[in-house]
């Protein structure tokens, strides 16, 4: 056998989560040429069971140490495993909001699911690169199904603009990290990381600098941290609400662990160059997304500064530095995200009249009408404003702690301060839900959403709070490859 | 019985109750759907059930504490993540105030009885709210206080912003957002500590001495969160909003035992714990105790309000306390916990007395009263009793807090204490004028001319509360007592290092 067929025999077993989701694309699209839009429900149903069969996969195919494959293409280890996991199981949960949405709105077209599923084998590429190539065909990967996802509803204005949107100034960000990994291949005449890390060993060089800000910017757009974070209200409000709730959950996880394996695995070295950078996204985006938020009164736009500066947050343990700090971030996002997810289907259950509604007013008087949604959204907007004893508490105190850890108290004072901030937006949607007196009824949730909201709202207190410990010790297994 | 349950985790039973209460509740709503009187009024019923029951537990558990050892008794530790554990365990010093939280409880209930809007959802929150309240003070793990004391806020909130008066939602939103900014600095404060010290332990933490320079940064960051608490001048102005708005129930919780996590948060972490830094912020801590005293006092003159005035005259009873426990002696220590336990009852009871004028009449406006002891006279004389103890009357609780916290802060410093004790005529001039304009007099509103006294249900709020007053007045010692080892302690890791 040639070195190249045993390198791809060795490499199949681990890349299973890949095969299986690019696998149910293929012949998801055959089924649906064949049978148009009548086989939505059934692609709908074998997507969530491709994606969290390639979830269950990666965990259970973990490698005890980190493993190459497809020629260093490729590595698989507790970073990647992580990531998957919980950008595999989220993605699931928003493609089963997402099928339910459509089949009430009667757009049941069968490219959804394939689409969603496309996505997340992208950002399973990205957050396994190991080459400037990998990264790049990751991250394209991700985008280009976004765009169509955003721009879903194709005759309505908004939805046709967020997409565009989302395409052009996204397309600038790829430009950018493009042009970044030019200069460090230049710089470095290495394309793997193991190659840029060796040469950079060496003493880096300003043409590195230069790439590796340019790539930092480009990864900053895609997790839409600020200032890279234009486009997010205008996509989150325009896309349909179950493609904004999978834009605001799965793509961020990978882009974080994209970004924490970029700064610790290549550029380990030049921490002290990408430190202050990585910072001042952090401050920046915490600062902007909490009073930015202050002024909205469409609750998607709301959610969308909610998410730039839940960004700040897990960069915060970004910036801290390898090791813990990158533990810090996993953990952050995956107590940010049940919240957030349920957050989002109960959004997609504020219709009435057979109109989607929007406005944070539209809320008025829930507790009233629909105590349980009312108690729903409660605990799920005082996790994601970290108050104890939900999960989101527990997630910024471990980015707190990273930071005070690695001897940026500034940042995590910064990080108090936009959390009260912030406490005050999740507070005027808590006032208008439980203070306002009842409006008009807004219809019944549909048992996807009840469904999905209640298993997010468990996951935020008790599940994952009595499960930090094992939690915090799968995060601090992630990262020991480092 | 005491002996059989030597080996039961207390204070968890203590603790959890109350949730496990809530729990119920939910399941009974999920199964019952539907409006109606009669459900309500059974969880009104089971409400006050599970307050009591955990009343009597904390009895039982009192019982079982042994007040001559000074170390933390009735331990339970179970580990957790990130270093921290479940751990529990009560001195003197929160044992007695887990006893004024599960005796003020059901008292709250009573006089929530007039509630009747979602009912369901309010009785809830209450019992959550007494599950947090307790965790505070028998947490022996500094991440559990945390979670326990910040978590508070989630009840508190709604609890005023639903049942609250005309300003409720801004009266909910500013105490939420003062709260919070101050305890996310002490949430940064306690990561310093742990990476600092390496563990999470509060008995460990007490041992651990830190170094004098960085204590002055965690003292700040401790005062900002228990300082608005408490709450001392000039951070208070989130206390009269909330207190004016929140519902009557609301309230007494608010003035009987929020407000002592504050003082409690004082004597566990920041005197023991930063000794140094303690010293070195005396002076600071006096003059803004002295400030709160006469500033307190002369703005509660001026009030409009009944609720208002008591508010006022709260933050000027939390000078006192703190005047006491930043002297760092045996008596000042003792007079501040004394103090915070006698305004628990003494302020929660006058929360009350304004709670049944302002069921019958709905306003609490001063002005719109007057004579009510024409048609009230129950009534005139409950609200007498808390008035004159309020005052600080000999014989009544009032009166041995106010001498003890003096008693402690003359010996460290004369005239912080003379001013501080003009505060004790200002208490006479505002308390003695409220109720003069409320009681005495004919009766000139002709809206008056039916209201009617205290029917059984108000009795039985008052009663328990009429008798604490008077014991703690006439034998103090029986608190003194309960209380001197842990406020020996206090007293000796804080005078230990006096420069």
């Amino acid at each position: 056998m040639s070195v190249a067929m045993t390198d791809l025999m060795h490499s199949i077993p681990f890349a299973w989560p890949e095969l299986v989701l690019a696998g149910y694309a293929l012949i998801a699209v055959l089924i649906g040429a064949w049978n148009g839009d009548r086989a939505f429900g059934l692609l709908s149903f074998l997507g969530v069971v491709a994606l969290v069969a390639a979830g269950a996969l990666a965990i259970v195919h973990q490698p005890s140490s980190a493993v190459r494959i497809f020629q260093n293409e490729m590595t698989v280890d507790g970073l990647a495993v992580f990531a998957k996991a919980l950008v595999a199981f989220s993605s699931a949960a928003t493609l089963i909001l997402g099928a339910d949405h459509f089949s009430q709105t009667g757009e049941k077209r069968f490219e959804y699911p394939v689409l969603i599923a496309l996505s997340v084998l992208g950002m399973f590429v990205m957050v396994s690169a190991r080459d400037l190539i990998a990264l790049y065909v990751g991250v394209e990967l991700q985008s280009l199904a976004a765009y169509v996802l955003a721009a879903w509803r194709r005759d309505d204005a908004r939805s046709s603009e967020a997409g565009l949107k989302y395409f052009v100034l996204s397309a600038i960000a790829s430009g950018l990290l493009l042009y970044g990994s030019s200069f460090v291949y230049g710089f470095t005449g290495a394309i793997s990381f193991d190659g840029i890390a060796a040469a950079i060993a060496q003493g880096p060089g300003v043409g590195v600098i230069f790439g590796l800000v340019l790539m930092l910017c480009a990864i900053g757009f895609k997790m839409s941290a600020a200032p890279f974070h234009m486009w997010t209200p205008d996509v989150y409000e325009g896309a349909p609400t179950p493609v904004t709730a999978f834009f605001a959950a799965a793509p961020k996880v990978a882009a974080v662990a994209l970004m924490a394996r970029v700064l610790y695995e290549p550029f380990g070295a030049m921490t002290a160059q990408w430190q202050q950078v990585v910072v001042a996204l952090s401050m920046i985006s915490m600062l902007l997304g909490s009073f930015a938020a202050l002024l909205q009164t469409n609750i998607k736009r709301l959610m969308a500064y909610s998410s730039i500066a839940n960004m700040g947050f897990a960069l915060m343990g970004l910036a801290a530095g390898r090791g813990d700090g990158a533990s810090a971030a996993l953990l952050y996002l995956a107590m940010y995200l049940p919240a957030n997810i349920g957050i989002f289907a109960l959004i997609l259950a504020m219709r009435r009249g057979g109109q989607a509604v929007e406005s944070i007013d539209d809320l008025s008087g829930l507790a009233q009408r629909r105590p349980w949604m009312a108690a729903l959204f409660t605990v799920l907007l005082f996790s994601i404003a970290g108050i104890p004893p939900l999960v989101g508490f527990w997630g910024k105190l471990v980015v707190f702690r990273a930071a005070v850890e690695s001897g940026w108290v500034s940042l995590a004072i910064v990080g108090a301060i936009a959390a009260v901030v912030a406490g005050a937006y999740y507070l005027r949607i808590l006032s208008a839900i439980w203070f306002k007196p009842a409006g008009a009824a807004l219809a019944p949730a549909t048992g996807a959403v009840m469904l999905t909201a209640s298993a997010a709202a468990l996951l935020t207190f008790p599940i994952l709070v009595f499960g930090l410990g094992a939690l915090q010790h799968w995060a601090e297994a992630a990262v020991r490859g480092f | 019985m005491i002996q059989m349950m030597q080996g039961w985790p207390l204070l968890s039973i203590v603790t959890l109750l109350p949730t496990a209460g809530a729990l119920l509740i939910l399941a009974a709503r999920a199964m019952l759907p539907g409006e109606n009187v009669g459900f309500d009024r059974g969880v009104k019923l089971l409400t006050l059930m599970v307050t009591i029951a955990t009343f009597v537990v904390s009895l039982v558990a009192f019982a079982a504490f042994d007040f001559h050892k000074p170390d933390f008794q009735l331990v339970e530790n179970i580990s957790w993540a990130f270093g921290s554990a479940y751990h529990l365990g009560v001195d003197g010093l929160s044992m007695s105030l887990i006893l004024l939280t599960t005796f003020i409880t059901p008292l709250c209930i009573l006089a929530s009885w007039s509630i009747d809007k979602q009912v369901t959802s309010y009785m809830i929150l209450f019992l959550v709210l007494e599950t947090l309240m307790i965790g505070v003070f028998c947490a022996m793990d500094i991440l559990l206080f945390y979670v326990f004391f910040e978590g508070g806020l989630i009840p508190m909130f709604i609890l005023i912003g639903v049942w609250g008066g005309q300003r409720r939602v801004y009266a909910a939103f500013k105490f939420f957002l003062y709260t919070l900014l101050g305890s996310l600095l002490m949430l940064v404060a306690i990561v310093a500590m742990i990476i600092i010290s390496g563990t999470t332990s509060i008995p460990d933490l007490l041992r651990f001495h830190f170094d004098p320079q960085v204590q002055i940064w965690l003292w700040l960051a401790f005062f900002a969160s228990f300082a608005v608490k408490l709450p001392m001048w000039p951070v208070h102005t989130w206390l009269p909003d909330a207190h004016v708005e929140a519902p009557t129930a609301a309230s007494v919780v608010l003035a009987g035992i929020l407000l002592k996590m504050g003082g409690y948060g004082f004597l566990r972490f920041s005197l023991p714990m930063f000794p140094d830094a303690s010293h070195y912020f005396t002076p600071l801590v006096f003059s803004l105790s002295v400030i709160a005293i006469v500033y307190a006092s002369l703005v509660a003159f001026r009030q409009l309000d009944m609720k208002k005035l008591i508010a006022y005259s709260s933050v000027a009873h939390m000078g006192f306390v703190t005047l006491g426990m930043f002297s760092g002696n045996e008596q000042g220590i003792q007079g501040a916990i004394f103090q915070m336990l006698s305004h628990g009852v003494i302020s929660g009871a006058l929360f009350l007395c304004v709670g049944v004028v302002y069921d019958r009449m709905h306003t609490r406006e001063i002005a719109f009263y007057g004579g009510l002891v024409n048609r009230m006279p129950v009534y005139a004389a409950i609200f007498l009793l808390f008035t004159l103890g309020n005052v600080g009357l000999p014989g009544t609780s009032g009166f041995v807090g106010e001498i003890l916290t003096m008693t402690g802060s003359f010996q460290i410093n004369a005239w912080y204490t003379a001013v501080a004790a003009s505060g004790v005529i200002f208490s006479a001039v505002y308390a003695l004028t409220l109720y003069r304009k409320v009681s005495y007099g004919t009766i000139q509103n002709p809206k008056l001319a039916t209201i009617a006294d205290l029917d059984a249900r108000e009795w039985a709020t008052f009663i328990p509360l009429i008798v604490a007053t008077l014991v703690m007045g006439i034998a103090p010692s029986y608190v003194l007592d309960f209380t001197r080892a842990s406020a020996e302690a206090i007293s000796n890791a804080y005078v230990g290092v006096a420069p």
